[in-house]
């Protein structure tokens, strides 16, 4: 089974048409790799349906207008891998 | 339908929040200025136009399945197919079902019928905000009211 952070670039770059060697742990969604809010809800709905989760988007984008978080701990895909980690692993424990 | 006003529905037919799915009816008028230059001697409504009315359509939804708390304003068309014209003076049967609910975003696929042939499909994107102002939400409780909007549908 692929890692979470393969499965999420290969979202990516189907999605948004990037190429695949291009995008890498550190990227960050917006600032690296051009993906804007729009584009990044087709990701959203692609992480959802592959993970079985829901990314709290608007949580994260209110911490981050908020002061209360920067983008790049929800926007690098390390990071962004490791939310959905997390939240995966939430999801199982509760189920 | 108001044209001018871009009221697309005239009624809700039928709102399932729990099966999330909603029927609508929109009459296209028989006479309109927007007919006069589309097309003249062969009067079409505007795809976009039918777009809008899946859009309308599946908005009434959403009102419907987050119980007016999220106003849904279009972000995404996708996959927008129009399948055959639609008339002055046909009668749209619109459906529209809720395929996705994300945080602060919902997706639907949208389909417009007359006289039970299919004529467009689309599946739509939504970005779900707060209502901005006290006047849009009561703008939008009134426009409710007029299409038959079920409260009790949305009734704790």
């Amino acid at each position: 089974m692929s890692s979470t952070f393969d499965q999420v670039a290969t979202i990516i770059a189907e999605t948004c048409d990037i190429p695949r060697d291009t995008i890498t742990p550190d990227s960050h969604a917006i600032d690296d790799l051009g993906i804007d809010s729009l584009d990044f809800l087709d990701i959203a709905f692609a992480i959802d349906k592959q993970f079985g989760i829901k990314l709290p988007l608007e949580k994260w984008t209110q911490e981050v207008n908020d002061g209360k978080a920067t983008t790049e701990q929800y926007f690098v895909l390390k990071n962004l891998c490791a939310r959905i980690d997390e939240l995966v692993a939430a999801k199982g424990a509760s189920a | 339908m108001q044209l001018e006003y871009f009221h697309m529905i005239d009624r809700i037919v039928d709102l399932k929040v729990d099966e999330k799915t909603i029927v609508v009816e929109a009459q296209v008028p028989k006479e309109s200025t927007i007919f006069e230059g589309h097309f003249p001697g062969y009067p079409l409504m505007p795809g976009v136009l039918l777009i809008e009315s899946m859009a309308q359509a599946s908005g009434w939804l959403q009102l419907g399945v987050f119980r007016f708390e999220r106003m849904p304003i279009l972000a995404a068309v996708k996959e927008a197919k129009v399948r055959g014209s639609v008339f002055p003076g046909d009668l749209m049967s619109i459906e529209a079902r809720l395929t996705h609910e994300g945080s602060g975003y919902a997706m639907t696929e949208a389909k417009i019928r007359v006289g039970g042939k299919l004529r467009a499909n689309s599946a739509l994107t939504f970005t779900l905000i707060p209502f901005p102002n006290a006047d849009m939400r009561g703008y939008m409780a009134k426009v409710a009211e007029r299409v038959g909007f079920p409260q009790q549908a949305v009734s704790p």
